[in-house]
């Protein structure tokens, strides 16, 4: 268990070191730089022009059906990774499970594909 | 291996049929294969329904006790099996009409009606989760299945939301319960119980479970997404709603609460004791002031499941057999119903409201018979069977010692008596402007009309002669342990 | 204090202050990003407890593509949110008050922490953890012959999910000129090269 842990130390001290040099920077701004902001200083910038509405807009929807997609197949991608692991010692019946969970995506996938979900019009 | 794949040939039937549809709709054509796949999934049911009926055997477990095939399991099968597949072919013209049939309906219902059986197939916690997951995935969709409709989207995303955050309670009592029994399966964790007794970590997850499963049974005080998820979907997925899924999460209420917590009765009845109480009073009171006959039967459905919660919280094997009988009632009643809303409209329009049924007994006798037949026997008049369903809760918790309750229900029936009647009220007694406009089609009056005979025909010939509370009692002996 | 249990109250006391400020924070945006940051500190915490494979699976399936469709859906709803937010002070004694209940209820349990006598064994009965053997083919070797039939339902999950995604979200336009590959590779040899003379058209 310690042994595990003393793998990760590295990544414990590279992310104790990020921070810590974020929160400087974050700091040594708030604290050296000059601040004198005013109106026009403040304002949003677009070419020149004043700002003309609200920069948030309705994204089509078809942005969340593609990244909906792209979750499923995540997670059927993390069932993979301990399967690809553990391989070499593998039971016959945990081979062909595997193919039979990737036989069912298919399935979805054949349907998608066919459905035009994946296009762009 | 062999033997467990032998034993989940059901599943396996399902699960295949459903993708292998799914390939016929989408490279088929979907305008043409549309009605060739709802009847194709209602035919795969019923021949799935078939082979689970004439499947006998003792208790079997398959892989490593996570699947169950016993008495319990079959019977309930078979009953959410032939509800999905009547509900399906029943609500197939409607949608049909009103353009909203697409080939993935049929495929959705069939796999959360697979979802459903390995609900109450069960062995333990994860396989339990897994299969609720899949029965409520789908009823997610299927209930926002009308997208151009914001009601039924409305009603899609109150489900999801409310669904995830029951889900959630639902799996943190399992952790508990795991952490602090050692396992997720049923039969350890009642070992488990019968060594050392409930600890207080194991109350607080059987607590938190209880309330997930209340949620998906649509028990008070977990029931505020049903009027709305009720009157927004589209009218065959209400009719849905009301059947197949409230038979699977009750089974599953029972399966978990008798095989994993049969040791600890004490401690999970006063929980039972007070949601089957608050339903059966709020789903009797606030149905009072509905207008919209799908929101009444939302209340109606929250009030019946308080009905049937009355036979569980006796935790007997009289407690679970009256559930199950109370549960098949409950279906055909409620196929009927819905039939008949189905086939309700003005001017090609669907239409909903009390007030639409005005005068139906002049301008539609047999029809104003058959549904008030059908409201007499929800709200348990006898000799209607729908008096039966309750007498026997009633009596199992009596014999239980819980006269109380079976007071309290008996208080409830009569206060629900009032919007039952007032149905028949309207029917009878008030005069139409324009009379409703029944659409006769042979499945749905067919429907309407058997269940109504079966209601009105009393227990004796159709039930008791039928062998119901034998099989029921067989049931709910393989529950027990 | 060494550093396991050091790090074991950072990754904890990050996961909760940044739960807290998904709520509060004023701008979605933001709120999104707090959650990717509690996600980042559960992900330290699995690895604390020994579950690499969750671990990981935390930072590649949740910060990687689930906080990536919130954002989605930040953005896609056109919904001022300031205004969703008022109720939040109304909500707010409610809110906490339920919340201390169950937090007392839940510190009642931690008292009386009593596992079954059986607890630890049957626990360790499951998938008996060799020495040397890492997290992610341990989870391997059992979840596809022994867990087989979670693992099968969890394919028909996403199977759903995957319809559902498609049947409540996509629609196609009339009118949209698409690229059909099968009909340009069939293309004969049929074409024809016609010489148009300027402004007239074929």
């Amino acid at each position: 268990m310690d042994e595990l842990l003393r793998e990760y130390l590295p990544i414990i001290i590279f992310l104790g070191l990020a921070v810590a040099l974020g929160l400087v920077f974050l700091v040594a701004a708030w604290v050296l730089a000059v601040r004198r902001p005013d109106a026009e200083k403040i304002s949003a910038y677009e070419c020149g022009f004043n700002a003309f509405d609200d920069a948030r807009m309705k994204f089509d929807v078809r942005f969340y059906l593609v990244s909906i997609l792209f979750i499923i197949f995540d997670l059927e991608i993390a069932f993979l990774f301990p399967w690809a692991a553990a391989f070499g010692g593998l039971s016959d019946v945990a081979f062909w499970s595997m193919m039979v969970f990737l036989g069912v995506l298919t399935v979805g996938f054949a349907y998608e594909w066919k459905k035009g979900a994946l296009e762009w019009e | 291996m062999n033997s467990d794949f032998a034993l989940v040939v059901p599943e396996i039937l399902m699960a295949a049929g459903a993708m292998l549809l799914l390939m016929v709709g989408a490279y088929g054509g979907e305008e043409r294969q549309r009605n060739l796949i709802t009847w194709a999934s209602a035919g795969l049911m019923a021949l799935v329904a078939a082979i689970v009926a004439t499947r006998g055997g003792a208790e079997a477990t398959a892989f490593g006790g996570a699947f169950v095939d016993d008495g319990f399991a079959r019977f309930t099968k078979v009953l959410i099996l032939t509800s999905s597949a009547l509900m399906l072919v029943i609500g197939k013209e409607y949608l049909e009409r009103r353009g909203i049939l697409r080939f993935e309906y049929p495929i959705l219902i069939v796999l959360a009606t697979l979802g459903m059986m390995m609900m109450v197939s069960s062995g333990g916690l994860i396989a339990l989760y897994m299969g609720l997951e899949l029965q409520s995935l789908s009823l997610y969709v299927v209930a926002a299945f009308n997208r151009d409709s914001a009601r039924s989207t409305e009603a899609g995303l109150k489900y999801f939301v409310l669904g995830a955050l029951s889900s959630g309670m639902l799996l943190y009592g399992a952790s508990l319960v795991y952490g602090y029994s050692g396992s997720t399966s049923f039969s350890a964790i009642a070992e488990v119980i019968a060594d050392d007794g409930v600890s207080l970590g194991l109350t607080f997850g059987l607590v938190f479970i209880c309330a997930g499963l209340a949620f998906k049974i649509s028990a008070v005080p977990f029931h505020m997404w049903t009027p709305d998820v009720y009157e927004g979907a589209p009218t065959p997925v209400t009719a849905f709603f009301a059947t197949a899924p409230k038979v699977a999460a009750g089974a599953l209420f029972a399966r978990a609460l008798y095989d994993g917590f049969g040791n600890a009765v004490a401690d999970w009845q006063q929980i039972l004791v007070f949601i089957s109480i608050a339903s059966m009073f709020l789903g009797s009171i606030a149905a009072i002031g509905q207008s919209n006959l799908k929101r009444l039967l939302a209340y109606s459905s929250i009030g019946h499941m308080g009905f049937a919660l009355v036979g569980l919280a006796a935790g007997t094997q009289a407690g679970a057999e009256s559930l199950l009988t109370y549960l098949v009632i409950y279906v055909i009643m409620n196929i009927g119903t819905f039939a008949f809303i189905l086939s309700m409209e003005r001017d090609g329009k669907p239409v909903v409201q009390i007030s639409d049924l005005a005068g139906l007994a002049e301008t539609r006798p047999a029809q104003a018979l058959a549904l008030g037949v059908l409201m007499f026997s929800l709200a348990g008049i006898p000799p209607m069977v729908g008096f039966f369903a309750k007498f026997f809760v009633f009596k199992a918790a009596v014999d239980a010692g819980l006269a109380p309750l079976a007071v309290a229900g008996a208080v409830a029936s009569v206060i629900g008596a009032y919007y039952y009647l007032n149905i028949v009220r309207v029917m009878y007694l008030s005069q139409a402007e324009r009379p409703l406009e029944i659409r006769t089609n042979l499945i749905g009056q067919g429907a309407l009309g058997l269940s109504a005979l079966v209601m009105a025909a009393g227990w004796l010939p159709i039930f008791d002669g039928f062998g119901l509370p034998e099989m029921a009692a067989a049931a709910a002996q393989s529950l027990l342990r | 204090m060494g550093l396991t249990q050091l790090a074991f109250y950072v990754f904890a006391a990050v996961a909760v202050g940044s739960g807290v400020l998904v709520i509060l924070a004023r701008n979605p945006v933001h709120s999104v990003l707090w959650l990717i940051l509690a996600f980042f500190s559960s992900a330290g915490l699995m690895v604390l407890l020994g579950a690499e494979f969750i671990a990981m699976l935390l930072v590649i399936v949740y910060v990687g593509a689930v906080a990536v469709l919130f954002l989605f859906v930040v953005m896609m709803l056109d919904v001022d949110f300031a205004e969703l937010k008022r109720g939040l002070a109304d909500y707010l004694p409610v809110g906490a008050l339920v919340g201390l209940v169950l937090l007392v209820e839940l510190s009642l349990v931690l008292g009386h922490w009593a596992l079954a006598g059986a607890a630890p064994e049957s626990r360790e009965a499951v998938f008996a953890i060799e020495e040397g053997v890492a997290n992610t083919p341990a989870l391997g070797a059992i979840l596809y012959d022994k867990y087989l039939y979670m693992f099968q339902a969890a394919g028909l999950i996403l199977l759903v999910a995957m319809i559902g995604a498609i049947v409540l979200t996509l629609r196609h336009r009339p009118n949209v000129k698409r690229q059909d590959v099968l009909t340009q590779i069939y293309r004969g040899r049929d074409v024809e090269l016609k010489d148009v003379e300027p402004g007239q058209g074929v």
